[in-house]
C-alpha cells in the first residue's frame, strides 16, 4: 500500500492502463501463441515477457494503438528467440516457419475480435476444458490461459495456497502435453459433452467477475466467450441461455453498487438498469422458449428475464419466479438452487415458508454466507431482532468480498441499534 | 503419432464384469477379435498382451554388493494390470475413442496413460 501512495499520478496511471490491457489481451495472446508453437508453457512465459517490456515502455512511449497485436507479434519474437536458443527447439522453429509460409504468414496486427483470435480462443478454451482433465483444473486453466489471473488471484477465490494452485496449474499442463490433448473445437459427436464442462466454467468467470469489481473485466471476458459459443453453436440453446443468463444479470450491474456499496435488488434504481442488454437477453430467452429444449442456463436465465421484466420489487411476478426454480430443480437439485428458490417463496408464501425452507438446506450450506443472510432478512421480517443479528453476524464472518462484509457489518448495526420499525433493506 | 496404453486392471485376482457364462466369453471374445481387426486395419494396433496373475511375479532389488530377490508382486495392492494394448493415435481424443471401443467390446474399466516407445535407450543418445 505504502509503494502505491508514493507513486506519480502518471505513472499509476500508465500501470493501470498496461493493467487493462494486460487483462484483454492475455487470453487472445496466449491462445493464438499456443495455435503458432504448440506448448501452452512456452506461450504463456513469451507473453509475459512481452508484458514485461509493455509495462516498462507503454508508461513512457505511451500504449500502442493496437495493443494486443503488438504483445502478440513482441510474444511471438521472444517465443522464436527461445526456440532458437534450444537445439530441440531448431527444428520445430523450422517447422513452424514453413507452415506460417504456406498460409502466407501470420500477420496479428490484422486480427480483430472476430477473427482467427477468437477462433484461436475457442480451441483453448476447449483444451482447458476436455473431460479428461479434472474440472478444479478445468477451471484454473481457463482463467489462468484465457482470463489472465495471476495465479495468487486464482488460488485465492479458490481458497488454496498460491503454492497448491500453482501445481495444479504445473500438473494440468504437463498432462496436456504429454498426454497430447487436442488444441482444436471438437467434432460434432463430441460437441454436447464437451460444451457442458465449457458453459461452467464461463459462468464461473462471469461469476468471479460479478463478484468483485476489481476483476469486473472478467464478466467481460466471459460474455465475449459466450458470444462466441452461440455464434459456433447456434442450434445449442443451453449456450443461448448462458449468455442471455450473462447479458441480465451484466444488464443489472450499475445498479448493484451505490459508492462502492452493495445495493440489493429491492432498493436498486431500476432506470440505471442497462435497457439495451436487457432487449438482448429478454429476445434470446424468447428464442430458447420457442424451441423448448429447457436446460439449466436457460431456466436460470428466464428467471433473470422476469426480474428484468419487472418495474418494481413489489411488481415482480414472483409466484413465475417459484415456479422456475420449482422446473430449475428438476436438472439441478442443488442446495444452492433450493436457497434462491426459498427467497423467491418469502416474496410469495412469507418469512415464515422461507425460514422453514432455509432450515432444510441449512446444514448443507452452514458454511455460506448467503444462507444465513438470507436468514437474517427473514428473521428481521419477523422482527426477531436478536436472531436475524445472530445470523447477519454469521454471514458477516463467512463473507469473502469486502464489499459483502460491508453490507452486512451496515445491517448489524442497524439491529443492533435498537430499531424497533422495519429498518430499509 | 502418438502412442497409448490402454490397460485393464484386475482386482483381487477377479475381472470385475467378466462374462459370467461361456457362451458369453465366446460372445466377448468375437468382440475383442472383431476390434482387434478394425485397430489392425486402421493401422492403430502396436502390440497387446496379457499378464499372469501378481501371484507369479518375482521382485529383484539391488542389495550390497548383491541382488535381493523377493515373491511377490512390487505393489501389495488389490488392483494390478491384467492386460493392455499399445495403440497409435493422433491424440488423446483419437485414443479415448479407442478406449470407448475396447470398454464396450470388454465391458470393464482401462486406463489410457500416453506411452513413448524408447526402442534400444542407445539409439535415442545424441550422436546416434
Amino acid at each position: 500500500m505504502p509503494e502505491r501512495v508514493t507513486r506519480t499520478a502518471s505513472a499509476d496511471r500508465g500501470a493501470t492502463n498496461v493493467e487493462r490491457v494486460f487483462r484483454e489481451a492475455y487470453g487472445q495472446a496466449v491462445a493464438t501463441l499456443v495455435r503458432l508453437f504448440g506448448d501452452i508453457t512456452l506461450a504463456e512465459d513469451a507473453v509475459q515477457d512481452a508484458f514485461a517490456v509493455a509495462s516498462d515502455r507503454w508508461p513512457t512511449h505511451g500504449i500502442p494503438p493496437n495493443p494486443a497485436g503488438w504483445i502478440i507479434t513482441t510474444a511471438r519474437n521472444r517465443a522464436i528467440d527461445v526456440l532458437r536458443r534450444s537445439a530441440r527447439g531448431r527444428a520445430l522453429h523450422e517447422e513452424i516457419g514453413a507452415a506460417a509460409t504456406m498460409s502466407g504468414g501470420p500477420d496479428p496486427d490484422d486480427w480483430g475480435e472476430d477473427g482467427p483470435v477468437g477462433d484461436d480462443q475457442l480451441r483453448l478454451i476447449f483444451t482447458c476444458c476436455h473431460p479428461a482433465l479434472r474440472i478444479e483444473h478445468q477451471v484454473a486453466l481457463t482463467l489462468r490461459l484465457l482470463g489472465g489471473l495471476s495465479v495468487d488471484e486464482i488460488a485465492r477465490a479458490f481458497l488454496v495456497s498460491e503454492a497448491a494452485m500453482a501445481k495444479r496449474l504445473v500438473r494440468a499442463k504437463y498432462k496436456i502435453k504429454a498426454a497430447r490433448i487436442p488444441y482444436r473445437i471438437p467434432t460434432e459427436a463430441d460437441l454436447p459433452e464437451r460444451l457442458r464442462s465449457v458453459l461452467s466454467v464461463v459462468y464461473l468467470i462471469y461469476n468471479t467477475g460479478a463478484d468483485d469489481p476489481e476483476r469486473a473485466a472478467m464478466r467481460g471476458d466471459a460474455i465475449r466467450l459466450g458470444r462466441a459459443l452461440v455464434a459456433l453453436m447456434p442450434d445449442e440453446p443451453e449456450a443461448a441461455g448462458l449468455l442471455a443468463l450473462m447479458l441480465l444479470s451484466e444488464a443489472r450491474m450499475p445498479a448493484r453498487r451505490a459508492e462502492g456499496d452493495l445495493v440489493l435488488l429491492r432498493a436498486q434504481d431500476r432506470s440505471r438498469w442497462d435497457r439495451a442488454l436487457i432487449e438482448e437477453g429478454h429476445s434470446i430467452v424468447r428464442g430458447c422458449i420457442r424451441r423448448d429444449r429447457p436446460g439449466p442456463y436457460q431456466l436460470q436465465a428466464a428467471i433473470q428475464a422476469v426480474h428484468c421484466d419487472a418495474a418494481s420489487f413489489e411488481a415482480t411476478d414472483w409466484q413465475q419466479i417459484v415456479a422456475l426454480y420449482d422446473h430449475l430443480l428438476s436438472f439441478l437439485p442443488t442446495p444452492v438452487v433450493a436457497l434462491n428458490r426459498a427467497i423467491a417463496l418469502g416474496e410469495t408464501e412469507g418469512p415464515e415458508a422461507a425460514l422453514t425452507a432455509l432450515d432444510a438446506v441449512a446444514s448443507d450450506l452452514d458454511n455460506y454466507h448467503l444462507l444465513h443472510a438470507a436468514r437474517g432478512a427473514m428473521l428481521r421480517r419477523l422482527e426477531e431482532w436478536d436472531a436475524a443479528k445472530a445470523a447477519y453476524e454469521r454471514a458477516a464472518h463467512l463473507a469473502v468480498t469486502e464489499t459483502d462484509r460491508r453490507f452486512l457489518a451496515q445491517q448489524i448495526s442497524v439491529l443492533a441499534g435498537g430499531l424497533t420499525e422495519h429498518p430499509p433493506d | 503419432m502418438s502412442q497409448y496404453l490402454l490397460s485393464t486392471y484386475a482386482v483381487a485376482g477377479e475381472v470385475p464384469g467378466a462374462p459370467p457364462t461361456p457362451e458369453d466369453m465366446q460372445l466377448l471374445m468375437q468382440r475383442v477379435i472383431d476390434l482387434e481387426a478394425e485397430m489392425d486395419a486402421t493401422g492403430t494396433f502396436v502390440f497387446g498382451g496379457r499378464l499372469y496373475d501378481p501371484d507369479a511375479a518375482t521382485v529383484l532389488r539391488p542389495g550390497d554388493g548383491d541382488v535381493i530377490m523377493t515373491d511377490g508382486p512390487f505393489a501389495e495392492s488389490k488392483e494390478h494390470v491384467a492386460g493392455f494394448y499399445i495403440i497409435n493415435a493422433d491424440d488423446l481424443d483419437a485414443a479415448l475413442a479407442w478406449a470407448d471401443k475396447v470398454v464396450a467390446a470388454i465391458n470393464h474399466p482401462i486406463e489410457v496413460r500416453p506411452f513413448q516407445a524408447t526402442g534400444r535407450v542407445a539409439d535415442q543418445m545424441p550422436g546416434a
